[in-house]
């Protein structure tokens, strides 16, 4: 192949970072070079390009599970968010058509333990595509068929995003407890029986060579249940929440500095196209429910006008990784 | 080989819709019947088929959205007949990443499988387009108005916003696509690079028109591709998609003979998309096959 000419932007992943860190670029003129390895104050900010996904917190932070791995802990006696209303979720959702939102998302916590999530579903089909992030335990035969129902009358698609950590059930059960496999399987085999094709998430808990092979592993379990097509995403390990005791905490040098985010395209970061509303206010991402600086307003319309600060070490992973959150890449990062 | 270069007919050769900020809005060139496609991923053969189906019907204008390569076989055919026919083009994602020599097609995959069949591609069309026609690629304009009759049409490769933008009907809300025509005054909107066409009507009369490719069935099971035709009508633009026969067996045996993925000639002979597919909305990949 002929040589590629120099690439003029960083993209995304560790390919970026090493970049930096093997030839540090020059300053910009007037801009003060600091040491990368101590925190700044204040932290680089990411300006909010468009508001292309809101996320709902639907079901604050409590689950039925009890995760190993969980970034905020979340658990049946959690109640530092509660649940969101459908009548809560309704008005974001009429705010979020003067705000050109084209993506929903609702996450928790648990999102079927909020007992009108069938409801605050209708109602955001209306409007666009909805995602719902769940661990799969709570969708029986009859969920399964109100769902697709809910789909069926919506010309959008209804997303389901179902958390697997391992391809047996002692991989999986391990970080998400006794039990928790057979059950999520049971939800995956009524989705698909229903009709969907659910985005099977997984944390990599794993070395990261070993990724094909266990790729193919929860191909062939998956096919078992009679899934034989499916759409697996592998998401990095966010180490804050449980995930801290489990293997371990960020180290202090990994967070987002200044000389990073130089010639770096803030496009790749979800702040830059997404907001978190829950129950006590609007959070500048879903990762990031917990933490007092991405905490951008009371309302929708005070966080859209606000930076979001790369103040928390989740957003090194982020930085690191890309929008890992979003179902799919959604064409950031060049804007032209 | 054959010669890939196409004597055009003249009516073809239109002045070019202007690039955007070339000129004000009541300066842009007006047609009355427009026939328009995308996403040509070196299917030469089929772009011969449509450039001599257009011949017939009467169109003012031809114009292509973009992504000249990918999948296909000897990109540089394809855009020696699009070069030789005069036909404006716009800038798709691909092309730019041609233009620049990035190391990918900027269509972001994060799956392993689908970002190893997305390199072989870029790759092989990297390594096949002349450095003139890359050089070429790089005078592309990103986005095009004119007018079809009194409405006003903004042509653009994924969005108005982003070149590698995927519109795909069912995750791309009613309010969204009239915020855009708002934004960037305009009446219709009209694109391709997801590959698969659809439109919808908006508030006040206006439109987004998905053109689909050219390159590339629908992933329905048919080896046809598709194109879109475009009118002036009474108060809006009138359109209707049309399926394209042509020699999908003659394109599968050059891409077998380019060692190019079985996959991606699969594609070509079935109808059914087999790569590419992370970026499916649920509804649109469940219409498919794989």
């Amino acid at each position: 192949m002929a040589p590629r000419p120099d690439l003029p932007v960083l993209t995304r992943g560790g390919a970026a970072l090493a970049a930096l860190r093997a030839a540090p670029r020059s300053p910009a003129a007037g801009v003060e070079r600091r040491p990368s390895a101590f925190r700044v104050e204040p932290p680089p900010t990411v300006p909010l390009l468009a508001l292309d996904e809101l996320w709902f917190q639907v079901s604050g932070t409590v689950c039925n599970l009890r995760c190993r791995h969980c970034f905020i802990s979340c658990a049946p006696d959690n109640h530092s968010h509660w649940f969101m209303s459908r009548e809560a979720v309704r008005s974001y959702l009429e705010e979020s058509r003067g705000l050109g939102v084209k993506e929903y998302y609702f996450t928790g916590g648990e999102p079927f333990m909020n007992r009108e999530i069938e409801g605050i579903l209708q109602d955001t089909l209306e409007l666009g595509s909805a995602t719902v992030l769940t661990n799969g335990t709570l969708i029986p035969p009859r969920r399964a068929e109100a769902l697709a129902g809910l789909a069926g009358a919506s010309p959008y698609s209804l997303e389901l995003r179902v958390s697997l950590d391992g391809v047996t059930a002692s991989m999986n059960d391990a970080i998400r407890g006794e039990g928790t496999f057979n059950r999520c399987m049971d939800g995956v085999r009524q989705l698909v029986a229903a009709g969907f094709l659910p985005i099977i998430s997984c944390m990599r808990s794993w070395p990261e060579p070993e990724t094909e092979e266990v790729l193919g592993a929860f191909r062939e379990l998956l096919a078992g249940v009679g899934y034989t097509r499916p759409r697996l995403k592998i998401l990095p390990p966010l180490l804050m929440g449980e995930e801290e005791s489990r293997t371990r905490g960020y180290e202090d040098t990994e967070f987002v500095s200044h000389d990073m985010m130089y010639g770096f395209d803030s496009g790749q970061l979800l702040c830059s196209r997404a907001r978190l509303v829950t129950a006590r206010g609007v959070q500048a991402c879903p990762i990031l429910l917990e933490s007092p600086a991405a905490r951008l307003g009371d309302t929708l319309g005070e966080a859209v006008g606000r930076d979001a600060p790369l103040a928390d070490a989740a957003c090194f992973t982020c930085y690191q990784n890309g929008a890992i959150c979003s179902n799919a890449p959604s064409g950031s990062g060049l804007d032209r | 080989m054959s010669d890939p270069r196409l004597p055009m007919a003249d009516p073809l050769r239109v002045p070019g819709p202007v690039p955007e900020g070339g000129q004000g809005h009541s300066e842009v060139p007006v047609f009355e019947r427009v026939a328009v496609f995308g996403g040509v991923y070196s299917n030469h053969l089929a772009l011969r088929a449509l450039l001599t189906e257009v011949e017939g019907l009467a169109v003012d204008a031809v114009l292509c959205l973009g992504d000249l390569g990918a999948f296909g076989p000897h990109p540089d055919r394809t855009v020696e007949l699009i070069r030789e026919s005069g036909i404006p083009v716009v800038r798709g994602n691909y092309d730019d990443s041609l233009a620049r020599g990035l190391e990918d097609c900027q269509c972001g995959y994060t799956d392993p499988r689908d970002n190893h069949f997305a390199h072989i591609s870029y790759d092989y069309t990297f390594r096949r387009t002349s450095p003139e026609h890359r050089a070429w690629m790089a005078t592309l304009p990103d986005r095009l108005r004119f007018r079809i009759g009194d409405q006003r049409v903004l042509a653009f490769h994924g969005s108005p916003r982003r070149m590698n933008e995927f519109l795909w009907e069912t995750t791309t809300p009613q309010h969204f696509l009239e915020g855009l025509a708002v934004e960037h005054q305009t009446d219709l909107l009209l694109g391709t690079h997801s590959g698969l066409h659809w439109s919808r009507t908006l508030a006040g009369g206006g439109g987004y028109v998905n053109v689909g490719a050219l390159g590339r069935p629908a992933n329905d099971g048919r080896p046809v591709v598709w194109y879109a035709l475009l009118e002036a009508g009474e108060s809006a633009v009138n359109h209707r998609f049309i399926p394209l026969s042509y020699d999908h067996e003659g394109l599968a045996r050059e891409m077998e003979e380019e060692g190019l993925p079985g996959e991606f000639i699969e594609t070509i002979r079935t109808g059914w998309w087999t790569t590419c597919l992370e970026v499916l909305p649920g509804k649109e990949r469940s219409r498919g096959k794989w």
